[in-house]
């Protein structure tokens, strides 16, 4: 983690996407992941032909973007009834411990919350072990649902 | 999951301290609070002692003191102190049949889950959440009275 000055929560605040913000949020996600994806990033802001509810915030200090979060209500998938899904979300590495993440979280939660969904669910690597403690720190625990999978090369 | 008496003892202990910082809380105290011989727990803290994430102070109004990072410290830390590392442990020899290498696998995923699981629970999560269960189970408290009142009106 690098350091830097920690914005005061005071001067965060949480917005719905605008187009400006993908080149700083690529910018953040390659910075965490070391891979740079454009085009992902271009088409989440995008979405074409979608049916589940979907939002898609950032954090901004100021005009730069410190974190952000994507999230939507999948329903029936894997047998689950509606629940808020958590797919994507990072925090400028120089900005952590400051309770964005949190107030990310927060934001979408209320987003989530008018849909009716009662439970929000992610899925992250399992030795992704720092924000495994961010998503528990929030409350959040093992769920009922378990990810197997194969290799499909003989 | 199974661990040893001492750090499931330390556990309760640590978090227990960690819970009330900068307090010095009598060994005695925290004994009671969970059932368990004063003798026991003081042998036990020994450790966590030695490892420098509990002080203690003797004489009147001493007691011992979380001196950790409740953001940092997880259970696997405190696991580790106890049982030792457990992605060093070597799995015992097994006949290296498909079959044992099929069961050392499903093993090594038993592990591996565990592992991610104490790794990513800091004592501060550990607290926050049992705050949130008893202020949960309070205002559940508080709504039966309104309930009943509703079903009687």
């Amino acid at each position: 983690m690098t350091s830097g000055a920690q914005p005061s929560q005071a001067n965060i605040t949480i917005d719905d996407v605008c187009l400006t913000d993908i080149p700083q949020i690529i910018e953040i996600d390659s910075e965490i992941t070391k891979i740079a994806k454009p085009e992902l990033w271009y088409s989440y802001y995008a979405p074409a032909g979608r049916s589940q509810p979907r939002w898609f915030l950032v954090a901004h200090e100021g005009e730069r973007v410190v974190g952000y979060i994507l999230g939507e209500v999948r329903a029936w998938e894997f047998g689950s009834p509606p629940c808020g899904w958590i797919f994507a979300i990072g925090v400028s590495p120089d900005q952590r411990i400051g309770g964005i993440g949190s107030r990310l979280l927060g934001a979408m939660i209320e987003r989530f919350r008018p849909t009716g969904v009662k439970t929000i669910r992610t899925m992250l690597h399992i030795d992704e072990h720092v924000l495994m403690s961010f998503f528990r720190s929030q409350g959040m625990a093992a769920g009922p649902f378990i990810q197997l999978e194969a290799s499909i090369d003989l | 999951m199974k661990l040893n008496q001492a750090t499931r003892l330390a556990i309760w202990s640590i978090v227990e301290l960690a819970s009330r910082p900068g307090e010095q809380v009598p060994v005695n105290e925290i004994a009671q609070i969970y059932g368990i011989s004063q003798h026991h727990l003081a042998k036990v803290l020994r450790t966590p002692s030695r490892a420098g994430i509990v002080g203690s102070t003797r004489g009147p109004g001493g007691g011992c003191e979380f001196t950790g990072n409740a953001n940092r410290l997880t259970l696997y830390d405190i696991v580790q102190l106890f049982e030792g590392d457990r992605e060093e442990e070597e799995a015992p020899e097994a006949p290296s049949t498909p079959v044992a290498a099929e069961v050392a696998r499903v093993l090594a995923e038993i592990d591996r889950i565990t592992t991610a699981t104490l790794r990513s629970v800091t004592l501060q999560t550990i607290i926050r959440n049992a705050e949130r269960k008893e202020e949960r189970r309070k205002a559940a408290e508080n709504l039966e009275p309104v309930d009943a009142m509703t079903e009687r009106s």
